[in-house]
């Protein structure tokens, strides 16, 4: 079996495959990957099923080394490997594949075909970094094994995603959109540096504190929370499962995994589409995904 | 898709949330349920099912629910170490309270709560339950670290926190219990509709 050692392990690299579902009324989020497209697209393209558990590295990329003979694909953002993106890449028994900090966004995959076999916790491999659920980032050292759940020839090299990376989040009308003013889209937001896998949050003009009162409810993946100091959190995910403040939007399925490439001090807007323009862009997405 | 069954917290909310849950659980499609005091929030797969493919199944099962009746219910014990370093604010809530900390120890371990949802953070319990006279309110400002185990009262509600995790409730007591091992599989200790005792571990019991 192939293992992977982890030479340095960058600054915060997981293991992620699309995430626990099921377990949400035992208060367990999903995690999963953060840019879900990159790593369905990666796995897509090295021959695994779209779920196969791969690296997932956040601004600064760590360096593996491959025991044997491998086939890996990076997708997401530029880590400065030196390898070319969204592209199958055969790796020689002793090579290593050797990341740095991102040029671009804030998040790269390292898909391997066969997938990662580590043991799965509820049904998933991902790593829940917050609670420990999954497991915790890689160190330096730490060896990873090879699966072998590949299920078709790897595919060719591939056009990185023809969709905007501009700093528009598309956006449906949250449960309490009725109780703000348009205060939301107006600005521009700052991601600040306290953002992690739990939530984004975002610097700007504070939006104006509702008088409702409301109950704790359920809170999905991208809503968009004006606690009382007016400073928008985008619940991401590892969010908490359910939660009290006021949600003016929810950011849409399709810009899910643009959240995952925002980095810390990237700028944000948000723009209010409707059910119909959400599930136009998802089936682009899965177009996409299906023309590799 | 949120699923509202009113805006107050009642025992009839939580017996609609709880039916809904138990109907919903393993739908094809549905990826994940997010259960609270009055609501349901559904988190379906927008590629398997459309809004009114997904409203037409909650419906059904919301009328299955009603007809059903709803699994037993479970009795936890939860043994509490209470006051002292286990709980720091065991003497704060009986001087709100005006009652002393061992009247507070015996309204909190006399009484039966249940367990209406399990959210926010991995497997909190949220109690319904707590005697009214020792409601009070969480603290000005949250601690940055709860120890696991710990037995905390905010406003009306009762729970107990599964994980160390920053919090703003009132921590009266630590259980040794382990709610939740994130190595194991779930289910945790503490599900919807279990009915939860406390029961007082003497000092220096083992």
């Amino acid at each position: 079996m192939n293992r992977i050692r982890v030479l340095t392990a960058g600054a915060q690299t997981t293991v992620q495959d699309l995430g626990r579902f099921g377990w949400a009324h035992f208060g367990v989020s999903a995690s999963g990957a953060a840019d879900e497209l990159a790593l369905r697209a990666g796995n897509l393209l090295v021959g695994n099923a779209e779920n196969a558990a791969a690296l997932e590295m956040t601004l600064v990329g760590g360096a593996f080394e491959f025991e044997d003979d491998a086939v890996i694909a990076l997708a997401g953002s530029d880590f400065g490997a030196g390898l070319p993106l969204w592209t199958p890449i055969a790796i020689q028994a002793g090579g290593a594949v050797r990341c740095g900090p991102t040029r671009s966004g804030a998040r790269c995959y390292l898909c391997v075909r066969g997938g990662l076999a580590v043991p799965r916790t509820m049904g998933s491999a991902s790593t829940h970094v917050a609670t420990g659920v999954g497991g915790r980032a890689l160190r330096m050292g730490d060896v990873l094994p090879v699966g072998d759940g590949a299920v078709r020839q790897p595919r060719r090299a591939a056009a990185p995603p023809p969709f905007p990376r501009d700093a528009v989040l598309r956006t449906t009308r949250g449960p309490q959109a009725e109780w703000f003013g348009e205060e939301l889209y107006r600005g521009t937001w700052t991601v600040s540096e306290e953002s992690n896998r739990m939530g984004l949050r975002l610097r700007g003009e504070p939006i104006p504190s509702p008088a409702g009162h409301m109950l704790t409810e359920g809170v999905a993946l991208g809503a968009v929370q004006a606690p009382p100091d007016g400073q928008p959190i985008i619940l991401f995910v590892e969010q908490q499962t359910t939660g009290g403040y006021p949600k003016p939007a929810n950011v849409i399925s399709a810009d899910f995994w643009r959240l995952g490439q925002l980095r810390p001090r990237a700028p944000v807007a948000f723009e209010s589409v409707t059910i119909e323009q959400a599930l136009d862009a998802l089936r682009a997405s899965e177009r996409w995904l299906h023309s590799l | 898709m949120l699923v509202t069954f009113g805006e107050e917290i009642s025992a009839a909310a939580h017996i609609a949330v709880r039916g809904l849950t138990a109907a919903l659980a393993g739908s094809r499609g549905v990826l994940n349920l997010h259960p609270a005091f009055a609501s349901v929030l559904v988190e379906f797969d927008p590629r398997r099912h459309t809004h009114a493919g997904m409203e037409a199944l909650v419906r059904s099962a919301i009328e299955d629910a009603t007809e059903r009746e709803p699994p037993p219910s479970r009795l936890i014990e939860i043994p509490v170490r209470y006051g002292g370093e286990f709980g720091p604010d065991l003497d704060d809530v009986a001087r709100h309270r005006d009652l002393t900390p061992r009247r507070v120890v015996e309204l909190h371990a006399g009484a039966e709560y249940e367990v209406y949802f399990v959210g926010f953070s991995t497997c909190f319990p949220y109690l319904a339950g707590l005697p009214a006279e020792l409601a009070t309110p969480r603290l000005a400002a949250p601690r940055r670290l709860v120890a696991a185990g710990s037995v905390a009262i905010a406003g009306a509600q009762a729970g107990v926190y599964p994980l160390a995790s920053p919090g703003g409730w009132r921590i009266i007591g630590r259980t040794p219990l382990s709610l939740f091992d994130p190595a194991g599989e779930p289910p945790p200790l503490l599900r919807m509709g279990d009915r939860v005792r406390f029961v007082p571990l003497e000092e220096g019991a083992r």
